[in-house]
C-alpha cells in the first residue's frame, strides 16, 4: 500500500490544472525544437518520395532497416501504457491512480508515431489504403486479408481506436473539472462541448467505475495480439532468424519490457516539467521498478529460448544467422550493447531499493533499456536479411544512412511534441481518481505501528 | 402523468460535508420523494450508498456482447467479401482460409465490443446531458442534492434540503439562499 498524497480538493484541482491553465516559456522553446526536428524529417520524407527507398540507402536483399525497426520499437513502447493502466485497474491497485492517464497517453502517440514508418516505407504511402480496407471497386483491387499487411493495420486500428476511446471515458470527469475551473470563456466552453454535460452523478461515476474495468479487460487482449500480429510479420516469412514459433510472446515482453520502462522515463520527466512532485513520488517508481525486474527476466528467458531454439535445432541457415547476430563484427558490438543495456546493467542496480528510489538513476537505466531494446528490434531485422539467400545467391551489407537517423530522431520528436501538446490542453493526472484515493485513504493502527490504509468497493 | 413530469422543477442544495448530503438525502425519502427523483453530484466518486442511495442498476454488462457479435459479423463479412470478390488461388488451398483471417475476425470481435461498451457509457451514463442544475462549486470538492418536485411539493423539498444545513441553495431561477457566486 502506497502512502497517498492527502490535500484539500481545492490545491489538487490547482496542482493538477496549473500546467494546463499556464505558458511557461519552457514550452514553446521545446515545442519549437522539436517541431525543427519534424520539419527535417518531412524534407527527408518528401526527398524519399521523389527519389525513392534507395534514397534512404535501401538496397537488395535489405529493404527493412530503421523505418521497420522504429515501427517495431515503438508499437512495443505503445504497450506498455494500456497493460500498466489496464492491470492496475482490474487489480484495483492502489498505486496506479497518478501512473495511468500519463501511460495511456504515451501508447496512443506511440501508436501514431509507429503506424507512421510503414506508411512511408511503403514510398507510395497514398496506395496503402487499398491494401487494407476494400474500396476500389472499380478496379477489382481488393485486400489480401490473408496477408500480415492487413492484420497489422487492422490490429493497430483497433488498439489506437480502443485506447483513445478509453482515455475519453476515463478523461470525461477530468474534461468537467477543466470546464469549471477554466479561467476565460472560449476554453470553458471547449472543455464543456467535450466534456458532454458530465456533472458527477452517482449513476455516472457508478458507471465510469464499471467502465473501466469492462474497457480494461477487452483491451488487455487486444493488447496481446497487437505485438503477436507484429511479430508475425516476420515469423509468419521462411527468413531464417524469424521464422519462429515463440517470436509472438517474445515480442510481447520485449514491449512490455521497453514499454514500461518508458513509462518510469516520462513520469521522471512530467514529476519535475510539470511540477507534480507531490503526486509522483517515490513509492510510484519502487513500485515499478519492482515490475521491471520481473518483466525483464522473463523477457531474457524468451530471449535466451529464441537463442537456444535456433542453435538446437541445427538448422545451417538459423545457426548462420545467429552467428552474424551475435559473433560478426559489427554485429558483436551491438549485441553486447543490447544485453548490457536491456538487462545487465539496468536489472543487477534495481535490485537495490535505495537505486529503484532514486528518480535519477530510475531514469538512466530505464533510458538505457529503451536503447537496449531499440537495438534488439535492429538485431531482430536487419543481420537476418543480409545473410546470402540459398537459391539467389544474393547478399548485401546494411549501414542505416542520415536520413534514417534524422527520421529516428523526429520519431522521438513525435512522441515527446504529442505528450506535451496534450498534457498543455488536457490533465494529464486523472484528478478524480487521485481525489478518490485521498477520500479513501485513511491511517490504521497494527499493534504500535500506525499505517496507510485504503478502503475500496 | 406526462403534464405532471413536464411540471416538475429541480431543486440543488450544496454542501460541505457528505454526512450533511446524506442527511440531505435522508429527509428528502422522509418526506416521501422516490430515489428516482433524486440525485447525488460530487467531484469525486464516493463508495455506493454512501449518501444512502439505493443500488445503482444498469445494463452496461450486456454492451460489450451486443458489440462483440455485431464486430465479429462486420469481421466475417469483410474478410469472406473481400476474399470471394477477388479469389487469389494458392496451392489449392481454399479462397477463405479460416486460419489465415481469424486474426482479423479476433480483432473485428474486440473492437465492436468496445465501441458498444463505450456507447453503452454515455447511455447509460445519460450522456450527452445539457438540462440539469449545476453549480461550479462542486468541483471544489462541494456535494449537491438534486430533487425533481412538482410545484405541489417544491416546498416539501425545500424544507427537507434545508434542514441538513447547505451552504446554497439553487433553482433554475437562482439561489434560493442569495449566496454569492452560484449560477
Amino acid at each position: 500500500m502506497q502512502e497517498p498524497v492527502v490535500s484539500d480538493t481545492r490545491t489538487a484541482n490547482r496542482e493538477l490544472l496549473d500546467f494546463v491553465f499556464s505558458w511557461p516559456a519552457w514550452f514553446f522553446a521545446v515545442g519549437g525544437a522539436l517541431n525543427g526536428v519534424l520539419v527535417a524529417a518531412f524534407a527527408v520524407v518528401i526527398l524519399m518520395l521523389m527519389f525513392g527507398l534507395q534514397f534512404l540507402g535501401y538496397a537488395h536483399p535489405v529493404y527493412w532497416g530503421f523505418l521497420i525497426v522504429n515501427f517495431v520499437f515503438w508499437i512495443g513502447v505503445s504497450h506498455a501504457g494500456i497493460m500498466i493502466s489496464a492491470i492496475l485497474r482490474l487489480t484495483q491497485a492502489e498505486w496506479r491512480r497518478p501512473v495511468t492517464r500519463a501511460a495511456e497517453v504515451l501508447t496512443i502517440f506511440s501508436l501514431l508515431t509507429a503506424i507512421q514508418f510503414p506508411l512511408i516505407h511503403s514510398g507510395r504511402p497514398w496506395r496503402t489504403m487499398y491494401w487494407t480496407f476494400p474500396y476500389d471497386w472499380n478496379r477489382g483491387a481488393w485486400p489480401n486479408p490473408r496477408s500480415p499487411l492487413v492484420w497489422d493495420p487492422s490490429a493497430i486500428f483497433t488498439y489506437l481506436t480502443s485506447t483513445i476511446l478509453f482515455v475519453y471515458v476515463a478523461l470525461l470527469p477530468d474534461l468537467a473539472l477543466a470546464r469549471d475551473r477554466a479561467p476565460n470563456p472560449i476554453s470553458r466552453a471547449i472543455y464543456g462541448v467535450l466534456a458532454i454535460g458530465f456533472r458527477g452523478t452517482t449513476r455516472q461515476w457508478r458507471i465510469q467505475t464499471v467502465a473501466g474495468l469492462l474497457l480494461s479487460a477487452i483491451i488487455l487482449p487486444i493488447f496481446v495480439s497487437v505485438h503477436s500480429i507484429v511479430s508475425w510479420d516476420f515469423a509468419v516469412t521462411t527468413v531464417p532468424g524469424w521464422h519462429n514459433t515463440i517470436f509472438a510472446p517474445y515480442f510481447v515482453l520485449g514491449a512490455v519490457h521497453s514499454g514500461v520502462s518508458a513509462v518510469v522515463t516520462v513520469m521522471i520527466v512530467m514529476r519535475y516539467a510539470f511540477g507534480l512532485k507531490r503526486f509522483i513520488t517515490r513509492d510510484h517508481i519502487d513500485s515499478l521498478a519492482r515490475l521491471l525486474i520481473v518483466v525483464a527476466t522473463v523477457w531474457l528467458f524468451f530471449f535466451l529460448l529464441d537463442l537456444f531454439f535456433g542453435l538446437y535445432g541445427a538448422e545451417p541457415a538459423e545457426v548462420d544467422t545467429w552467428q552474424r547476430r551475435l559473433v560478426e563484427p559489427p554485429w558483436v558490438v551491438i549485441a553486447i550493447t543490447f544485453i548490457m543495456c536491456a538487462y545487465v546493467i539496468p536489472v543487477p542496480m534495481w535490485l537495490f531499493r535505495g537505486i529503484r528510489r532514486n528518480f535519477f538513476w530510475m531514469f538512466v537505466t530505464t533510458i538505457l533499456v529503451n536503447v537496449g531494446m531499440w537495438l534488439e528490434r535492429y538485431m531482430v531485422v536487419v543481420p537476418a536479411l543480409e545473410r546470402k539467400s540459398g537459391l539467389t545467391f544474393t547478399y548485401g551489407e546494411y549501414a542505416p544512412s542520415i536520413s534514417e537517423f534524422i527520421l529516428v530522431a523526429a520519431s522521438f520528436a513525435l512522441v515527446i511534441l504529442g505528450f506535451l501538446t496534450f498534457s498543455k490542453l488536457l490533465p494529464i493526472m486523472p484528478a478524480a481518481d487521485i481525489k478518490e484515493g485521498q477520500i479513501l485513504a485513511d491511517r490504521i493502527r497494527v499493534g504500535r505501528a500506525n499505517v496507510p490504509a485504503a478502503m475500496r468497493e | 402523468m406526462a403534464n405532471q413530469s413536464q411540471a416538475k422543477r429541480e431543486l440543488l442544495a450544496l454542501y460541505e460535508e457528505p454526512d450533511q448530503a446524506a442527511d440531505g438525502v435522508e429527509r428528502l425519502h422522509s418526506a416521501g420523494f422516490e430515489d428516482s427523483d433524486i440525485e447525488i453530484l460530487s467531484s469525486t466518486p464516493y463508495p455506493e450508498g454512501a449518501f444512502g442511495e439505493s443500488h445503482t442498476k444498469h445494463r452496461l454488462f450486456a454492451f460489450p456482447f451486443a458489440g462483440a457479435a455485431c464486430g465479429l459479423a462486420v469481421g466475417v463479412a469483410w474478410v469472406v467479401g473481400a476474399q470471394v470478390s477477388l479469389p487469389i488461388i494458392t496451392g489449392g488451398k481454399p479462397v477463405v482460409a479460416i486460419p489465415a483471417i481469424i486474426q482479423i475476425l479476433y480483432e473485428g470481435t474486440l473492437l465492436g465490443a468496445v465501441l458498444f461498451t463505450v456507447l453503452g457509457v454515455l447511455f447509460e451514463s445519460r450522456l450527452p446531458d445539457g438540462v440539469g442544475l449545476y453549480d461550479d462549486r462542486i468541483s471544489e470538492g462541494y456535494i449537491a442534492v438534486s430533487v425533481m418536485a412538482s410545484e405541489r411539493r417544491m416546498a416539501d423539498a425545500q424544507i427537507a434540503l434545508e434542514e441538513a444545513s447547505p451552504i446554497d441553495l439553487l433553482s433554475k431561477e437562482g439561489s434560493l439562499m442569495h449566496a454569492p457566486g452560484t449560477t
